[in-house]
């Protein structure tokens, strides 16, 4: 069924030169997903080459520490180390079905980007990538991955030379090249089908972890956590659970050096200049100021740095079906080395805010069941990490 | 303020049949009703409100008028101008840094409003601005302003409805862009909707000058032209007066000049007296290609 609006939000806020792809996308994902053949070829690249399903793993030591039962949905373990790669592969097989030669996409983290070049590379297309200037220096290794796998990087250098600019970059070149072009947006975000296209290819998180946590504890989790940018690891967990009341989904935004420093990407967070407006495509939660100017966020995780959420989350959240907080910069730094140092697993920073988030209530979670979603791995992080907290690690990456 | 009701109501449901009978309020409509007498087309020159800052703006739109523009189309700086080349983009830019803000730039209109009474001022801007002041007050400040018509650049006919209808209560006329991948099922809802004229974007791309006019978008001229009685204007791309001939010998009743303007602001900033002899030089010239090439 074709979903262009989650209550009043999401829509289809584009120029008209763009309308005609956009219509023909929403044709083509929404016969897609009804045809057995391209679900059976998703199906098995999601298994050979992504390596899914991904381990569900409780963590023993944090879980003894904190008082309650963690467990992880190990989304760092597909194939380029995050969730991103579900969504990638699913609409470069949606790009390929419409005939499309070239695929373009942007990148704050550049964990899209760089799943965006992997199946680039694996289905033969050609792969341009958009990344704010910011973000390429902050996220080096991944731009060097996207290289090493035949894509272009494009750098960004106008407004926040970040995630947002990287979008605008995106659609000025796909009104261009329209005709032999796909754009993958990564996140739920931008104009219907977008949305709910990623969300739809997300959802294998979701379907998975509650299967797992069935069969190893036999009862559906208390809480389920996840990062909110633009929502789309977040929405791709929670869509399994929505239906099942008694479940609490929570999504962590990105608090940045606090709500009241005007440094973060909280969108929901901020009663002053979070609320309603139109930005890529979407009427959803913006940061802005009252004449709706759009502000440039603040995250240390680059993947988190955005300023607006996805529609459907805006929905779940006027529903009260899920609810959402924020975790610091500071406070995920720390949820990135005790998770480290806990379970020998070094998460994305954007998947620390969720981590964070649990550590920082952990009473509200005695003695509860939580999954959280380990969205990525942070690999990608360390440089910056260590650059963050003023540790030396030998190697220094210049510009 | 006038508020101007059930204007629309004829057109609405009877076509255009009973246009005679009303007053020619919309100045658009007066305006290409006597370029047509003359059989001319018309020029219209876009910028940004507020670039490079607020009493330059002023003195620009000025001298446009001053210089034969036959229209106005003003933009409202946006941070995040998908449909704008690197051009506009940084007019939006300088004019922010310039204090711009929805208020401060219908005080501007208002003040070209007061100059000149009669040459017709259409808005170019994002769908936030407008969402932000309050949709119904904004097109009711538009019209205390001074507007004749209002085209939202990320909002395509499918999400107009509550904008076309603020627009309809206080007589602003809601304009709509027709591209070459418009496909010929939206081409009738769009021509249906719109109003003032039609915007006819020649080429695949962001706004920005280009050296060629593409046969493209003489292909399209021909294609909208017989389909509709409003104006057909083309814009983005149109940066020299050989591009202005061009499509109005392909049937365009106007062309629509902006990057290529407000890239003389930028050239010349800091010297507004240089910025306004060479924008008024260049609008003469655009003028000029518009007076004898109608087919």
């Amino acid at each position: 069924m074709v979903k262009k609006r989650f209550g009043e939000f999401g829509g289809v806020f584009m120029p008209e030169t763009l309308m005609a792809a956009i219509d023909e996308l929403s044709d083509a994902f929404y016969s897609a997903i009804e045809d057995k053949e391209f679900n059976s070829e998703l199906e098995s690249l999601l298994k050979k080459y992504v390596g899914r399903p991904t381990a569900l793993t409780k963590a023993e030591n944090l879980s003894r520490k904190l008082g309650c039962g963690i467990y992880l949905k190990r989304e760092d373990l597909a194939h380029t180390g995050a969730h991103k790669i579900n969504n990638a592969l699913g609409q470069a097989l949606l790009a390929k079905r419409m005939g499309k030669k070239r695929i373009i996409a942007e990148t704050g983290a550049g964990q899209h980007g760089t799943a965006v070049a992997t199946v680039g590379a694996k289905l033969g297309l050609q792969t341009e990538i958009y990344m704010g200037d910011v973000d390429i220096e902050r996220q080096k290794p991944n731009v060097y991955r996207m290289k090493l796998q035949g894509a272009k990087v494009n750098p960004v250098s106008s407004g926040s030379k970040t995630l947002k600019d990287a979008i605008n970059e995106c659609l000025r070149d796909w009104t261009a090249s329209v005709e032999t072009t796909h754009y993958l947006l990564g996140s739920v975000l931008g104009p219907a089908p977008y949305p709910d296209m990623v969300a739809y290819f997300q959802s294998i998180i979701g379907k998975e972890a509650k299967k797992q946590f069935l069969e190893e504890t036999g009862v559906l989790p208390d809480s389920v956590v996840a990062c909110v940018g633009g929502g789309s690891n977040a929405i791709g967990i929670f869509r399994e659970f929505v239906e099942d009341k008694e479940v609490e989904l929570l999504g962590v935004e990105a608090g940045g050096m606090g709500i009241e420093t005007g440094k973060h990407a909280a969108r929901f967070a901020d009663p002053e200049f979070g609320r309603p407006g139109i930005l890529h495509g979407s009427f959803t939660y913006v940061l802005q100021d009252k004449f709706g100017q759009i502000y440039n966020t603040h995250s240390v995780s680059a993947g988190l740095d955005y300023s607006a959420v996805g529609p459907e989350h805006v929905r779940l959240r006027e529903l009260g079906r899920a609810k959402y907080g924020y975790a610091t910069d500071e406070q995920a730094l720390n949820a990135f080395k005790m998770l480290s140092e806990q379970e020998g697993i070094i998460p994305a920073l954007e998947s620390a805010h969720a981590v964070a988030y649990v550590i920082n209530h952990a009473s509200d979670f005695k003695g509860k069941q939580v999954i959280i979603n380990l969205s990525g791995r942070g690999d990608k992080d360390i440089f910056h990490v260590a650059k963050e907290t003023g540790e030396s690690i030998g190697l220094v990456v210049k510009k | 303020m006038k508020r101007i009701e059930n204007r629309f109501e004829n057109r609405s449901e009877g076509g255009f049949e009973n246009r005679s009978e009303r007053i020619l309020e919309n100045r658009f409509e007066k305006r290409f009703l006597e370029l047509k007498k003359k059989n001319e087309a018309g020029f219209m020159p876009f910028v940004v409100l507020g670039d490079p800052d607020f009493e330059t703006s002023f003195k620009i739109m000025k001298a446009l008028i001053d210089s034969g523009a036959d229209a106005l189309e003003l933009g409202f700086a946006f941070s995040d101008p998908v449909a704008d080349g690197p051009t506009v983009q940084e007019a939006g830019q300088r004019a922010l840094k310039a204090g711009s803000n929805t208020l401060k730039c219908l005080e501007l209109i208002k003040r070209i409003r007061s100059e000149n009474n009669e040459i017709p001022i259409s808005l170019l801007l994002y769908g936030n601005i407008v969402v932000q002041h309050g949709t119904d007050k904004f097109y009711s400040d538009c019209s205390t302003a001074g507007v004749d018509a209002v085209l939202l650049a990320d909002v395509p006919a499918e999400e107009s409805d509550e904008f076309v209808k603020s627009a309809k209560n206080y007589g602003i006329e809601p304009v709509f862009i027709v591209s070459p991948t418009t496909e010929e099922e939206r081409l009738g809802t769009i021509i249906e909707k719109a109003g003032a004229y039609v915007y006819l974007v020649g080429v695949l791309g962001v706004t920005g000058a280009r050296i060629e006019v593409q046969n493209m978008t003489v292909d399209l001229v021909k294609r909208i032209k017989p389909k509709t009685s409003l104006p057909v204007l083309v814009g983005f791309g149109i940066s020299s007066s050989r591009n202005v001939k061009n499509v109005i010998e392909a049937g365009a009743d106007g062309a629509i000049v902006g990057s290529a303007i407000v890239q003389k602001i930028k050239d010349n900033l800091g010297n507004s007296e240089k910025t306004i002899e060479e924008i008024s030089d260049f609008a003469r010239e655009l003028k000029k290609a518009t007076l004898s090439a109608r087919p």
